[in-house]
């Protein structure tokens, strides 16, 4: 256990830039963007930012409960878009933090370090699991929470500057649903995503070179021949492999991935139970703001297809991992 | 004494070519061994079979175990050096020392600490910051904090310049090894460790062709310097090897008869590097 601790550690160290850096400097150009629409929203409006005619300062008392609502998750999309942006991010981070978590170290030998330490292929392997699958996300949803609250603060600061309080506004808003939402939805990405971390360290253990062409031209390459197999009336439909099964492979890694998938798997979960009151089955935010929707995922066969898959993807690559050197 | 490395038969056949071909040799306890050999003949392959990083047929014990099914546990006994180019270039000082304590059972802290002090390395220093003989005290602080069983390195002073090549092998005996302890060397410089080793292997095409102590290998071989005059009388008596210096002809023999020799020329212990060029003649043709 101790010595997993450290080997995780030792990703982090090795990977800086991806999993904590690139995070912050996500967060960091999205609050210099909102503040700078603020500050040019200030310059060019004046005093006298609209809303469909009514002043601000009208606005909180003309809006009825419902309103009031649709406010409220304004903020809270708001305050996720920070996490959103830093998710895609992410994302990126991890598939190629994948591709060459067991493939950099044997091209510039330091594997041979490495293993003269007493350490099992299976530890090495599963701690660039959990690099990829715990820490990437926790730091990117810690700094996009933050990220998020700074925003909402930034927001609420200015609106109470055109007369409405920072304290209504903020009441509005449900920052510690948010939060607590995004905490639940780090153990629903590592479920999620392995299915594609496990395609990628595979592919990252057994490429002689060029791991990054064999895990996109693989699948790639076979989806072609599926869909010449349907050309010439072998098979019924190429539209699973595209549009389900690709996604899955391969772009399981982002987070909120899992959303589209479900909604594809099944129209039957109801997945459209916003906030009280609010019902908009569309807008993803609002599915991202229900714990409930978050875990429907977990009720589709894709979930489990792709958890077993992944376990097993991964077990390939510790085993290909045992006995390749750095030739 | 105890066999740390006991290989009978040891094969390893990659796409074109053969690495090993049904090597057999035992090590001892409390031994340096050099396992010397021309490029490509398996010397890398056979350590690499030791460390359980390739597989092979054959038989191999190492330490008692059998390197391909519990490396794990091996290598809190083995320690290696590949060559000094492997530590990542990423890794400081610091991390590396506690990256090791922390999963190493059998590495000693202080012990590497004081060797660090005695360097010029600093703990946030990072190895892409360092130079090539740097890179290798570091390494090599890591290694001789560990107590392993045995020690193998391959290559472990290429590239380094003449002063940090001597401070290697002269820590190595000074500060680590003793009769507990095993080290095995692969190296081209063999002039460089001649006078440290115990035993000398050679190892040609996948087979080792000499397996001896240094105290053998003194007895076997001898050399005999003659002038040009007697060379042809040296030459009936099927000498390995012969090549000329300032006129005169030395001649390499194998079990030969000392007294008769000696009233041809002048007799000479051989050195390692002139065995070796005999014994490989005709590698490369």
């Amino acid at each position: 256990m101790n010595t997993l601790y450290w080997l995780v550690k030792r990703e982090i160290w090795e990977h800086k830039g991806g999993f904590i850096r690139a995070p912050l400097i996500g967060g960091a150009i999205f609050l210099v963007l909102n503040l700078m629409t603020l500050i040019a929203g200030e310059v060019v409006s004046g005093q006298n930012i609209r809303f469909g005619g009514n002043s601000i300062r009208e606005l909180g008392r003309m809006l009825d409960e419902k309103q009031l609502a649709m406010v409220g998750m304004g903020l809270d999309t708001a305050m996720l878009f920070s996490t959103a942006i830093i998710s895609v991010v992410m994302g990126f981070v991890v598939f190629f933090y994948c591709l060459g978590a067991l493939y950099d170290d044997r091209r510039d030998r330091s594997l041979l370090f490495w293993k003269s330490l007493p350490i099992s292929d299976t530890q090495t392997v599963l701690s660039k699991v959990l690099a990829a699958t715990i820490v990437a996300p926790a730091v990117a949803f810690v700094t996009g929470v933050v990220a998020g609250v700074i925003t909402l603060l930034m927001y609420a600061t200015v609106l109470s500057m055109h007369g409405l309080g920072v304290w209504q506004l903020l009441t509005l808003a449900h920052p510690f649903r948010v939060i607590a939402n995004l905490i639940a939805s780090i153990p629903m990405y590592f479920l999620w995503a392995l299915p594609t971390v496990g395609w990628l360290l595979l592919c990252s253990a057994w490429a002689k070179s060029k791991p990054f062409l064999w895990a996109v031209a693989i699948p790639v390459v076979t989806g072609v021949l599926i869909w010449w197999v349907q050309l010439m009336g072998l098979l019924p439909s190429s539209n699973f492999y595209w549009s389900q099964f690709l996604p899955r492979l391969l772009g399981s890694v982002w987070p909120g991935s899992w959303f589209a998938a479900a909604h594809h798997a099944s129209n039957n979960v109801s997945l459209g139970i916003g906030l009280d009151g609010v019902e908009n089955p569309d807008n993803p935010m609002v599915q991202f703001l229900s714990l409930g929707n978050l875990y429907a995922t977990l009720g589709t066969t894709t979930a489990w297809i792709g958890l077993i898959c992944g376990v097993a993807l991964i077990a390939g690559a510790v085993w290909i991992r045992r006995w390749r050197d750095d030739t | 004494m105890s066999t740390v490395i006991s290989a009978n038969g040891l094969s390893k056949t990659y796409k074109d070519s053969r690495a090993l071909a049904g090597a057999s040799f035992q090590i001892q306890s409390g031994r340096i061994v050099g396992l010397i050999g021309p490029n490509g003949a398996g010397k890398t392959t056979a350590l690499k079979a030791i460390l359980g990083l390739t597989d092979f047929d054959g038989e191999l014990s190492v330490l008692g175990m059998d390197p391909r099914h519990s490396r794990g546990k091996l290598m809190e006994q083995v320690c290696f050096i590949a060559d000094v180019a492997v530590l990542p270039r990423w890794l400081c000082v610091k991390d590396a020392v506690d990256f090791v304590a922390a999963v190493h059972p059998r590495f000693s802290r202080a012990k590497c600490e004081a060797f660090l002090a005695r360097t010029k390395l600093t703990p946030r220093m990072k190895v892409k910051q360092m130079s090539k003989g740097m890179i290798v005290q570091m390494h090599l602080a890591l290694v001789m904090a560990i107590d392993a069983r045995l020690l193998v390195l391959d290559e472990p002073t290429l590239g380094l310049d003449l002063l940090y090549r001597k401070q290697f092998y002269q820590s190595l005996l000074e500060d680590y090894f003793d009769e507990d302890k095993t080290i095995l060397i692969t190296t081209h410089q063999v002039e460089e460790i001649e006078h440290i080793l115990t035993d000398l292997m050679f190892i040609r095409d996948g087979r080792i062709v000499l397996d001896a102590d240094m105290d053998a290998v003194g007895e076997r071989f001898c050399e005999v310097m003659v002038g040009a005059e007697r060379a042809a009388e040296v030459r009936a008596l099927k000498p390995l090897d012969e090549r000329q210096v300032f006129g005169k002809s030395i001649f390499l023999f194998d079990n030969a008869d000392r007294g008769h020799l000696s009233t041809l020329g002048e007799l000479r212990r051989p050195s390692i590097a002139d065995l070796f060029v005999a014994t490989m003649k005709g590698t490369y043709a």
